[in-house]
């Protein structure tokens, strides 16, 4: 992987934070907030700095569903999979949006648009099958529906 | 310590306050299931197999972690215990491959050994199950994370007992996964592969390459017995399945190293079977430049003493020269010297300690009046100040680095580093002082300048124990900071922090190595340290003293039994008329009163035609001495040369006799450690082919010469070393069982000596030496403008002999490398991975370079390991005056690309 990341950004943050190891996830948030996602050179400079081991800091980020080790789409869809939605058909909802995006779970479109995601239950089991869109949501989607409004998106 | 009582099943005990209910149990033999919990390791309460009932406690409690309190009333095997241990039990099988019967760990698994005990085969949950690919790409060991069963033991001992942090427990939820970072191979991790990971591991997780399919756990014998590379002298248990080794464990309560060992000792073993072994006497035929044939061991023997006999008859004794060997026992070292010595009649004998340490033995010696590591591993983790000089320590001596991160990290000890390269010890450093190469002298003296003007010396020890006080402070009166930084390029302010922490800690332990010893002021360094320790009183009492880390396997034993040339075994003088007088009557023969060659003048002596036949045993001079190719030189100017070893060495390929010796692994004897531990060396496997157990060999070829040497075994060589050897005198095999002894350790009452200088120092009061800071022999010029500085990895072993035969320690580092500074490689236009050839007065090599900032600019730094590119070719053969060491760590280079 061939990055080239500007680590002046994360230097201040950093500073800020004094690089103590106990403020670990505020620079975790801060640096992705400021680099979209947590690159592997991100995480080698903070342990660097903070001497926190990287098997650590790579143990805390992969523990909380906040952190991304992948650059983010600039759209975010995710597809319920809890069990109401998927007797209603998830499966094909997300069949069809693979299809449509050319990716599948979990990855994001070589252009940065999209980000594809599945998420356990969203709590909207009435509504189902539920897909999010940049934190909107639309219910009793179908095949054609969810096409529809990613076309629009 | 208070004791708190309780009841166990019914039974009454007392423990200590804060014991857990799991400990307090075991200490009444009450055995409490667990998985995750390991003695050694702080618990982690994740498999919940221990649970226990605890009256009024209304749910079970995990008794690994939980602290007893009075009166408290525990039952461990009620029906409802038994139940939720099997539940536990299920729960871990519902994710769990059943493939006990190809599994290797099966026999020594927690997990099948529980689902035994509580008849658990099989599982109601039938959940999704993982399927991790099984990563094999590291030449040591398998990771199956299939079966791992989340303990978290693995983590702990990497972090908090190898202090290495390269995995962790990773993702979340059924993902969880012990995990390198970004879920990568170790070997792009910090990983060094240590093995402490797979030594801990409860189930067949992490398992063993080399001993895959080769024998299964209830199969194997175990033998205790010691390392066979380094001088740290771990404890370690072969296990042998058909006079093959399997693998090597470490038992947690060794005396030495507590379970805990470094890649060569856990993987480096596979050499002792390789198909490369020597396995019958060689001759050669048609002269010096003819083919060697197989030979009986009857005709090589004869060949060996007459020619032996002829140049002695001719010459006289003294044409002929012996070389004994550091991975040898002390049985075998004391039997050649001997052979030397009453058989051939002369002292020309001498081994590697000259090449390692000779200016420790000339500089400690001056100094006190002995010269080994003053105190004991153990005693590191308990000083308040460590200052490591010229030691690489966490790769030369791993198991010892341990003890000073223990320090560190858990002692809150200060730890001082003195290295031009930046090694992993900075890492753990609350100050770190990069000296130019080869001006340690200068950097010394200005610490003890600044102790003495800043009166931070110890004014009652110097007084009470030491001479020469008034000499030293007249010695080193112009070695003030600001000049020393000029020297040295140390800030002033640095050394003066330095100085002011070492002077000011209660206890401060210096350990140094060859980057002290193998300079032309070699012995200057070691008496300035010497000064230093005097001068603080940090002498004669726990976690302090100068420490030596010797590193051959059995180096300090070879010095001890007398393997010098002027000295006979326990450091005895070979010119003291009653000492030889001693010896005289023991061994019934006069011997030679005068001292003999060392190493390196017996090389320059082959080579002036001046010593016509050598004895070389497990030894490699044509790699390991400065020089090479003047070594090669002298060897082939003999007129007899015998190579007793068990590979076909560089040195043995000159040879005209070959005779082959066995590794450790054959034969029975004792090994010294750095810390003067004597520690019994076990036979686990029968000599390969016709080889032979080297001290069998040597007595043979004794009687063979008219001197009869019939031992039974090396038990009665060690008893007839006793008898000689004052500091060995309560040294027999019936005490080494267990901890073994550390000399000196003077009769059967004796029981070692854990710290050296106690009461007064075996010359009486300790001497300081002012020592003057002088050149390194040849420095950097226009037309060869870099530093070269040689030494050892992690992963290999001297001349690369046996670390080399080893298919997991070649495997991770194949290939010889130059370390060059980005800054230096920038100029030379090369990058990472680029051949390069070094070049030095002597020879040219070459060898891939390897950017990195551990170097310091203007210094380059390449091991010895690889005969393909043997840096020695380029080292120079100048000697420290007094202990005739070479100085290996400093010569001139200049380094091209190569096209
Ligand atoms: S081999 Fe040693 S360093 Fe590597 S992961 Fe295992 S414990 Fe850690
Ligand atoms: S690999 Fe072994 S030691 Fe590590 S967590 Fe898994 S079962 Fe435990
Ligand atoms: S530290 Fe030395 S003795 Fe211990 S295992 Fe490693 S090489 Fe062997
Ligand atoms: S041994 Fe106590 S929870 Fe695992």
């Amino acid at each position: 992987m061939a990055e080239n990341v500007d680590l002046s950004i994360l230097a201040q943050i950093l500073e800020k934070y004094e690089s103590q190891s106990g403020n670990l996830i505020a620079i975790l948030q801060e640096a992705q907030e400021a680099y979209g996602y947590l690159p592997g050179e991100v995480l080698t400079h903070i342990r660097r700095e903070t001497k926190i081991p990287l098997s650590r800091i790579y143990g805390v980020v992969t523990f909380y569903a906040q952190f991304y080790l992948t650059p983010r789409g600039r759209n975010t869809v995710r597809v319920c999979r809890g069990t109401a939605c998927h007797v209603r058909g998830a499966k094909s909802v997300l069949r069809t949006v693979e299809h449509f995006l050319g990716i599948t779970e979990g990855e994001t479109t070589a252009d940065y648009e999209f980000t594809l995601e599945t998420v356990a239950c969203l709590g909207a089991c009435a509504m189902g099958p539920v897909v999010v869109m940049n934190g909107r949501y639309f219910g009793k989607m179908t095949a054609a529906g969810v096409e529809t409004v990613l076309t629009a998106l | 310590m208070a004791r708190v009582s309780l009841t166990i099943d019914g039974n009454r005990l007392e423990v200590d306050a804060g014991a857990t209910i799991l400990q307090a149990a075991k200490g009444a033999g009450i055995e409490i299931p667990h998985l995750c919990y390991l003695e050694s390791l702080p618990p982690s309460s994740a498999c919940r197999l221990c649970v226990v009932e605890v009256e009024g406690a209304r749910n079970l409690v995990a008794s690994c972690s939980y602290p007893v309190v009075t009166d408290m009333v525990v039952r461990t095997n009620t029906e409802r215990v038994a139940k939720a241990r099997r539940l536990a039990l299920e729960l871990l099988l519902s994710d769990h491959p059943f493939d006990c019967m190809t599994c290797e760990k099966s026999g020594a698994c927690d997990l099948e050994r529980y689902a035994y005990e509580l008849g658990v085969s099989t599982t109601r949950f039938q959940g999704e199950k993982h399927a991790y690919p099984i990563d094999e790409t590291n030449p040591f060991f398998v990771r199956d994370y299939n079966k791992c069963i989340l303990c978290g033991r693995c983590v702990t001992a990497c972090n908090e007992v190898q202090f290495v942090e390269a995995i962790d427990l990773t993702h979340r939820g059924f993902n969880t996964r012990v995990a390198a970072p970004f879920d990568r191979p170790l070997q792009e991790s910090t990983c060094i592969f240590c093995g402490q990971c797979v030594a801990v591991c409860p189930v067949g997780a992490l398992t063993e390459k080399l001993r895959r399919f080769k024998g299964r756990e209830w199969e194997l014998r175990k033998v205790a017995t010691v390392c066979p590379y380094c001088g740290v002298g771990c404890n370690i248990e072969l296990s042998v399945k058909d006079d093959r080794i399997i693998k090597v464990t470490s038992p947690a309560t060794g005396v030495v190293n507590e379970g805990r060992l470094c890649v060569k000792g856990k993987f480096g073993f596979d050499y002792v079977n390789s198909p490369d072994r020597l396995t019958t006497p060689l001759i050669r035929e048609g002269g010096k430049d003819g083919r060697f044939r197989e030979a009986s061991w009857e005709e090589a023997l004869d060949v060996v003493a007459s020619r032996l006999r002829q140049i002695k008859e001719e010459s006289g004794p003294d044409s002929l020269a012996v070389t004994t060997s550091a991975k040898c026992t002390n049985e075998e070292n004391y039997l050649l010297q001997k052979f030397a010595r009453a058989v051939l009649g002369t002292n020309n004998v001498d081994h590697c300690a000259r090449l390692c340490h000779a200016s420790t033995v000339t500089g400690l010696g001056m100094a006190f009046g002995s010269a080994a590591m003053t105190n004991s591993i153990g005693e590191i983790r308990y000083a308040d100040c460590i200052f490591i000089i010229g030691s690489n320590t966490s790769e030369n001596h791993p198991v010892i680095a341990l003890e000073v991160k223990e320090a560190v990290r858990r002692g809150g000890a200060k730890l001082i580093v003195a290295d031009p390269r930046k090694i992993e010890m900075v890492e753990f450093a609350d100050l770190w002082l990069r000296q130019k190469p080869g001006t340690d002298v200068a950097l010394i003296n200005g610490m003890v300048n600044v102790i003495i003007s800043e009166n931070l010396y110890d004014a009652e020890f110097v007084q009470r124990r030491t001479e020469g006080f008034e000499q030293l402070k007249e010695g080193i009166k112009d070695y003030h900071p600001s000049y020393v930084a000029q020297i040295t390029g140390v800030p002033a302010d640095d050394l003066c922090k330095a100085a002011r922490t070492y002077a000011r800690s209660p206890r401060a332990s210096i350990l140094y190595a060859m980057g002290i010893t193998q300079h032309v002021a070699g012995t200057d360094n070691v008496l300035a340290l010497a000064n230093l320790a005097l001068l603080t009183g940090n002498l004669g009492k726990e976690s302090s003293g100068v420490n030596p880390l010797r590193g051959q396997n059995n180096v300090q034993g070879a010095c001890d039994m007398g393997a010098l040339p002027n000295f006979l075994p326990g450091y005895q003088l070979v010119v003291d008329k009653d000492v030889r007088g001693r010896f005289e009557e023991a061994w019934q023969t006069p011997l030679p009163d005068q001292p003999g060659l060392t190493l390196m003048e017996m090389m320059h002596e082959a080579e002036a035609g001046e010593i016509k036949g050598m004895y070389i045993m497990g030894e490699d001079p044509v790699l390991s001495h400065p020089n090479s190719a003047r070594v090669v030189k002298g060897l082939k100017n003999l007129d007899f040369l015998v190579v007793q070893d068990i590979f076909l060495s560089e040195t043995a390929k000159l040879a005209d006799v070959v005779l082959p010796g066995v590794s450790f692994a054959e034969k029975d004897g004792t090994f010294t450690n750095t810390e003067r531990r004597i520690q019994r060396v076990r036979k686990a496997i029968e000599p390969i082919g016709e080889s032979r157990a080297d001290w069998l060999i040597i007595s043979e070829l004794a009687s063979k010469l008219g001197h009869p040497m019939r031992y039974e075994g090396p038990e009665v060589i060690m008893d007839e070393i006793a008898s000689l050897t004052p500091i060995y005198g309560g040294v027999h095999y019936d005490r080494l069982n267990g901890r073994g002894l550390q000399w000196p350790c003077r009769d059967r009452q004796d029981l070692g000596t854990r710290y050296l200088h106690k009461d007064q120092f075996p010359r009486g009061l300790g001497k300081f030496h002012p020592i003057g800071y002088q050149e390194p022999s040849e420095l950097p010029d226009d037309e060869y403008p870099f530093i070269l500085s040689t030494g050892r990895v992690l992963f290999h072993w001297h001349g690369g002999t046996i670390s080399r035969r080893s298919t997991g320690l070649t495997g991770i580092y194949p290939e010889a490398k130059v370390e060059i500074n980005p800054q230096d490689a920038e100029v030379l236009r090369c990058s990472d991975g680029d051949l390069v050839q070094v070049v030095s007065r002597r020879g040219k090599v070459i060898a891939k370079a390897m950017v990195t900032d551990r170097s310091p600019q203007g210094v380059v730094f390449m091991t010895f390991h690889f005969r393909e590119a043997a840096a020695n070719l380029l080292t120079v053969d100048t000697l420290d005056p007094v202990a005739k060491i070479p100085e290996f760590k400093i010569c001139s280079v200049q380094i091209n690309k190569c096209s």
